[in-house]
């Protein structure tokens, strides 16, 4: 038997009936993981534990990235059993986090894990330990000193605290410790049970990916209960991460040019988001889209007043914006400090399983635009962009190229707009005992929101990755045989989300 | 390759000159006023996600809306979103707003703290402290001050210490993670110092604010001198909103 048959096999925004995901004995679970795992074009999309009754239930979403599939497979316990499991991370390092998590919400102990530390210090823990009393890593040397740095950092922006051991200006180890934004969402979308509230709450995940997680939860909720939207809604979705993403990946680069300094990149990046928001406003009435993407309906049309607004506006952005970047991209001042700066290598990338930009700028071709593809994405055959230098410089220059495939994609999108029906609310009815999933490509990267019902088909458990959960690793291990000082413009290109970590 | 006079050239006049009397751009949800309409007041509570429609009388609280807008979507008779992005108050029940009230949201001199306008009517430097927040409200702080909008104009800005600073604004409802930093930085903030809620996550914990996971007891044991309301705050309710707290009209 090999594992392409030990699985069952949806994809993107498809559900599942519970019961018909394969149930393992743990050490084959463990080699049927390890083995997919190992096959080209193979990562894991999730892999958590909820209880179900009285057992403890572990889900593992593993995506064929070559044939758009996602492998299910599952392993079950006794809640109460007291016993120690083999940990996979000794084998596929990139699910050390999962295995971490399932370690400090449920108490399960992993033999052979190098770094079982808590994650987030999830209100409902099992793991009982403080955030305070997080156990560093250190090294005991005269010549070395620690840089501790946060929660509270010196910017407007989110709290983590970075603690760092260098020798002089150079940076031998960063260790991220996070959990300071926990708000309990996951437990949150199971105690709400109105659609408007789960929408409001995915709004929340990230305020500044509000579009991509409100629509992996809308594009999740209609499949789950046999929706199915139509062409304007789809429409409204693509158009509105596309947008996400510009304006997004404009203000990042306004804030690269901060952390080196250069006071006329700032400027011109940071006002030139502001149209791309403001007409977000004009749309919907909110500058980051909140209130614009709901399940079943939308209660903004697209007009083709909007259509031609966007057009000229992109015209006049697009003029400005590539005139700044040539220069930006010919300034040596800029060169040198983006250049051999921050590096991910190829190899450090796939075994620490990072996605989205991270990914792509290591040249690791991870984009599920392309590789699952969902809403209109499938019509414009999208490609993603790849470089090759994993560090600051690919990370600025991806973001310049992106920005201009958006545009074009946009471009393409309002030659044909669909015609808008009135808001009308549908009554979601969900099915029982059900496996839902949805994957959508934020501006960051692979987003995957996962649902399960009980037997009243009622949400019992819902299971919210964000793309910094792989790529915060990523950031660790970037600024290691760096001077400190390159510290913000490393940490800037990856620009990682705190709150959609910490949940 | 252009030169950098071209570049600046070609960015033209971006800054706003009257952020008390600009407008913005399409639809926007700001101050809501309710009609006297009769509807069904039940199905209209019930469709707000935080709870901020109340029945007795009908009234929507900005420090719990999410200016989702749902609720006038599917009852606009009965309330509409004006473009009025002036939206703070002094005091918590007054950001409550009732059946037919109309008028704009003025702040009350006589609410306001003796050595407010004494102190920092013409400098005020902030601490954020961000305790939860989803940075949606942090993406518009730091906007309040890009070139467009300019804040520092007015002598109010946003500094990297506790030490250096005149108050904190608190972004997001609080998380029990956070609970003790917050505090911690608030100590550090030398007297005389103010306390600002940005967005309605600060204000009353907006979606979360049933979440086992928060810890606002800072909110009860100090002085709140500021609300602004938003989801998130928007760089001209919150540039506004501190103009009225600190300078004399």
């Amino acid at each position: 038997m090999t594992s392409s048959e030990t699985t069952y096999k949806i994809r993107n925004n498809q559900s599942v009936q519970l019961d018909l995901i394969p149930k393992y004995e743990y050490a084959k679970f463990r080699l049927l993981m390890i083995e997919l795992l190992g096959k080209s074009g193979h990562h894991c999309l999730n892999y958590f534990a909820f209880k179900n009754a009285n057992a403890l239930q572990f889900i593992a979403c593993i995506a064929d990235d070559n044939n758009a599939l996602i492998h299910l497979l599952s392993h079950e316990m006794d809640l109460d059993a007291k016993c120690t499991l083999e940990a996979i991370t000794s084998e596929i390092p990139s699910l050390h986090l999962f295995e971490r998590e399932i370690h400090e919400n449920f108490g399960i102990e992993f033999n052979n894990h190098p770094w079982l530390k808590p994650v987030r210090f999830a209100n409902n823990r099992k793991n009982k330990t403080a955030i305070n009393d997080y156990p560093f890593y250190s090294i005991k040397s005269e010549e070395l000193h620690e840089v501790g740095v946060g929660p509270i950092h010196a910017g407007i922006i989110e709290p983590g605290h970075f603690r760092f051991i260098c020798n002089g200006e150079n940076v031998l180890h960063l260790e991220i410790q996070l959990g300071w934004q926990h708000r309990g969402i996951e437990e949150l979308f199971v105690q709400k049970k109105k659609i408007l509230e789960r929408t409001t709450l995915a709004e929340n995940i990230a305020g500044d990916t509000c579009i991509s997680h409100t629509t992996a939860f809308v594009n999740l909720w209609e499949s789950l209960c046999n929706y199915t939207p139509d062409e304007s809604l789809e429409f409204a979705r693509t158009i509105a991460s596309e947008l996400e993403r510009i304006a997004i990946h404009t203000g990042d680069l306004s804030a690269i040019c901060t952390d080196i300094a250069y006071q006329m990149g700032n400027s011109v990046y940071g006002r030139l988001r502001t149209p791309i928001v403001n007409f977000f406003q004009e749309w919907g009435g909110n500058r980051l889209a909140k209130g614009l993407i709901r399940a079943g309906k939308i209660n903004y049309p697209f007009t083709q007043i909007l259509a031609k607004r966007l057009l000229n506006l992109l015209t006049e952005y697009e003029a400005d914006f590539n005139e700044i970047s040539a220069k930006l991209f010919n300034l040596p001042s800029a060169l040198n400090r983006m250049e051999g700066i921050g590096v991910i290598s190829n190899k450090q990338a796939i075994t620490m399983g990072t996605v989205g930009m991270v990914a792509r700028t290591s040249g690791l071709n991870r984009d599920i635009r392309s590789s699952h593809p969902y809403n209109l994405y499938q019509k414009l055959d999208h490609q993603p962009i790849l470089k090759h230098s994993g560090d600051v410089y690919a990370r600025a220059e991806l973001r310049i190229d992106e920005i201009a495939q958006s545009i074009s994609y946009i471009r393409k999108l309002l030659n044909n707009i669909p015609k808008f029906k009135k808001p009308e609310n549908y009554q979601f009815v969900s099915p029982a005992n059900t496996f839902a999933i949805s994957l959508t490509e934020g501006w960051r990267g692979e987003i995957c929101h996962c649902a399960i019902t009980d037997d009243k088909g009622e949400l019992q458990a819902y299971k919210i990755k964000d793309p910094s959960h792989h790529n915060w690793m990523a950031l660790a291990q970037a600024v290691r045989k760096n001077e400190i000082s390159d510290f913000p413009i490393c940490n800037k290109s990856f620009n990682l989300s705190y709150c959609g970590h910490d949940l | 390759m252009s030169n950098n006079l071209q570049i600046l050239w070609h960015q033209g006049k971006q800054f706003i000159p009257n952020l008390t009397t600009s407008q913005v751009p399409g639809i926007f949800r700001g101050r809501p006023v309710i009609s006297s309409t009769e509807v069904d007041l039940n199905a209209l509570a019930a469709l707000c996600p935080t709870n901020a429609i109340g029945t007795k009388p009908v009234s929507v609280d900005m420090g719990k809306c999410t200016f989702c807008g749902e609720c006038a979507i599917q009852f606009p008779d009965k309330i509409s979103f004006t473009k009025d992005y002036k939206l703070s108050a002094t005091a918590r029940e007054n950001l409550i707003i009732k059946e037919s009230d109309e008028n704009p949201l003025l702040i009350n001199p006589d609410e306001i703290r003796k050595e407010i306008h004494r102190v920092f009517g013409k400098s005020l430097k902030l601490r954020q402290v961000s305790a939860g927040g989803d940075n949606s409200c942090e993406m518009e702080l730091n906007a309040s001050n890009n070139v467009q909008f300019d804040m520092s104009r007015f002598g109010i800005e946003f500094v990297a210490s506790p030490r250096h600073a005149d108050g904190i604004v608190i972004t997001g409802p609080i998380s029990k993670n956070m609970a003790r930093p917050l505090e911690v930085c608030y100590n550090a903030v030398p007297d005389p110092k103010v306390i600002i809620l940005a967005g309605t996550d600060a204000i009353s914990g907006g979606i979360f604010a049933d979440s086992p996971a928060l810890d606002r007891s800072f909110l009860s044991n100090h002085h709140i001198d500021l609300y602004i309301p938003g989801n998130p705050v928007h760089p001209l309710t919150f540039i506004n909103g501190i103009l009225d707290l600190t300078r004399r009209s």
